[in-house]
């Protein structure tokens, strides 16, 4: 069964509890980056009915959501994610580069995941750190000024996490 | 060196913190805004001629005059940290580094408007930035700045922050407040203007992170003070954050009357073009706003040196001007290709287009496969005026900005680079391993009709 442990289900009410009452609905998108977190990295169709029980919506007002906003993967995921900025700032410093390297390293296409389930990659557009480019979105935080160096040590920094 | 206001004290070690942040002068605005009315607050705004940081340089005063105040109906004040222009992270710098700047402004306006929950929407890719603003808000509230009764003022405050989910529609204000409200970020139809019928249907103002920062030093020193520095409508200061082909890129604090190319050229901003390469191309304000030839961005069609200002950078009109935009800067050197590069942005636009309106979810995938074609030697001269041809047709004919915010970088290329987009038409294998250059870079041509 589907269900937030104890601690995401008292973040789920502080975060109900920032809007009136009655506008649960709010609560919507951070509930979903919990669950994606909580369940896998990816939003499997029993996790956007759980948190539409959760927050008493139908399942198709999570659906809609969940499907709309980039960050929320409704395809499983490997285990580490690279999302490399492809946009104009990024390109003007050699972002295709970059993005092929990773291609060639890890053997897989824009958005696909390496056979062991390690690794995905995916390309995305313009995340804000346009004077620090290129860059790609890492977990939590960015990986900035990426070159091929730096790439090659963070998927060993990736591999090592693992064994 | 130009004054700083915003970013002056954000390199001082530990002022992210609370402690240190009050040691240095923190939170006196809201101190001193407890002792006015709110109306007196609001005035002051209205005095110093702050306009909107976030793109569309709306002034700010105005905007809050127009907040509608119902009986019986709470008010709500937004932070629009949905930072997603291309080009732009100036307000990241600003939340990362001085986060409780940030939090003051947002007390200061939420006393002066009378809401009692305010809310900060911040981009889901900033997850770190998240983290640290919610530690200034506990800080804040560890400190009775807010809560319950700030400060024995009688007044209420919370703030709470939201991340996004990606989308960069959510910077458009009522996208954001759909969203806030945990829906897709569909623009709604205005009016009713959020200032009538905003969050949850109550008046609400949505302004930027920049915006309500500058509302610190304008309580600080008055309105006066702050109008008095910059030139004309252009008062304060303004956060540019610069990328592309510099030597140093970075979020710099400028007062509105330093040229553009002081800005590019001199040691205490961009340092310069890397490796001796020459100034291409610019594009000012964020990938929305036309991106202006080497000529024209350092000299206005009057020959007047072009400032980094509101109206400076938007002489001309777009036939030979650009627009301040959000300030984010992107210079282009001579190796680059502007077929590629907006390009690029046309993708960005197609990828980030909602869908609601035709004009915009149709004619965003055109462009793109047309510049993609082109690019890789396979587009046909008529191409280039459909091209133009679509762009025209997105303008003006959507719900929300972000039609004519993919509608103007192609234009903008297309009026300014339109030989370039020849050459890739009659040279289709040439251009796969040659650029362009510079080559007439210099010539406003062929303005279609």
């Amino acid at each position: 069964m589907i269900q937030f442990k104890e601690t995401s289900l008292a973040k789920v009410k502080e975060i109900i509890a920032r809007y009136p009452s009655g506008k649960q609905k709010s609560a919507l998108l951070p509930v979903l980056h919990l669950a994606q977190v909580e369940f896998g990295g990816w939003l499997d169709v029993p996790v956007m009915d759980y948190v539409a029980g959760l927050l008493q919506l139908e399942p198709i007002e999570v659906y809609e959501v969940a499907s709309f906003y980039s960050m929320f993967n409704l395809k499983p995921v490997g285990k580490h994610l690279f999302e490399v900025c492809q946009t104009g700032p990024c390109m003007l410093n050699g972002s295709d580069d970059i993005i092929d390297y990773i291609k060639q390293k890890l053997n897989i296409n824009v958005g696909e995941t390496t056979s062991d389930g390690l690794f995905t990659l995916k390309t995305v557009e313009c995340l804000g750190a346009c004077g620090y480019a290129p860059m790609m979105q890492y977990g939590k935080t960015y990986k900035e000024h990426l070159t091929k160096a730096k790439v090659d040590a963070i998927i060993e920094e990736c591999r090592a996490k693992n064994n | 060196m130009g004054r700083k206001l915003l970013l002056e004290k954000a390199h001082i070690e530990g002022i992210r913190h609370y402690d240190v942040y009050r040691k240095e002068g923190g939170y006196s605005s809201v101190e001193k805004a407890l002792k006015m009315k709110p109306e007196e607050i609001v005035e002051e705004v209205k005095k110093s001629g702050l306009r909107g940081r976030g793109g569309a340089g709306f002034p700010t005063g105005m905007k809050w005059s127009f907040l509608a105040k119902p009986e019986g109906l709470p008010r709500y004040v937004v932070c629009n940290a949905d930072e997603s222009e291309p080009g732009t992270f100036k307000d990241r710098y600003l939340m990362e580094f001085i986060p409780h700047l940030l939090i003051e402004g947002m007390i200061v306006s939420s006393y002066a408007l009378g809401s009692n929950n305010s809310y900060i929407y911040i981009r889901g890719e900033y997850d770190w930035i998240t983290d640290i603003l919610e530690e200034a808000i506990k800080e804040a509230h560890q400190n009775g700045w807010l809560g319950k009764n700030i400060h024995g003022s009688g007044f209420d405050c919370n703030i709470y922050v939201q991340r996004g989910a990606g989308a960069y529609i959510c910077g458009e204000e009522t996208a954001l407040l759909e969203s806030l409200e945990g829906k897709r970020g569909n623009p709604r139809i205005k009016p009713p203007f959020p200032a009538v019928k905003g969050l949850w249907g109550c008046p609400t103002v949505v302004n930027n992170v920049e915006t309500l920062a500058a509302v610190v030093p304008i309580i600080n020193n008055g309105g006066e003070a702050y109008a008095q520095i910059g030139v004309g409508k252009s008062t304060g200061t303004k956060l540019i954050s610069a990328c592309g082909n510099i030597n140093k890129p970075g979020v710099y604090e400028i007062d509105m009357t330093i040229s553009v190319e002081e800005f590019i050229y001199s040691e205490e901003y961009c340092g310069g073009i890397p490796n001796g390469k020459k100034l291409k191309a610019c594009i000012p304000g964020g990938s929305s706003v036309p991106i202006l030839p080497a000529n024209l961005l350092l000299t206005t069609a009057k020959g007047e040196k072009r400032l980094m200002n509101y109206e400076s950078l938007s002489d001309g009109g777009f036939a030979t001007g650009s627009m301040m935009g959000s300030g984010g800067f992107i210079v282009l050197d001579e190796d680059q290709c502007i077929v590629r590069h907006t390009y690029t942005l046309a993708r960005f636009y197609r990828h980030e287009s909602c869908g609601q309106c035709s004009p915009c979810r149709e004619g965003t995938g055109w462009m793109e496969k047309i510049l993609l074609n082109i690019e890789k030697g396979k587009g046909k001269m008529s191409d280039i005026d459909l091209l133009w041809d679509i762009q025209r047709k997105i303008e003006g004919n959507t719900i929300c900005p972000l039609g004519d915010a993919a509608a103007w970088p192609v234009a903008a290329a297309i009026r300014h680079f339109r030989d370039e987009f020849e050459w890739h038409v009659n040279n289709p294998e040439k251009c796969l391993t040659e650029n362009y250059g510079l080559k007439h870079y210099a010539d406003p041509i062929h303005v279609p009709a």
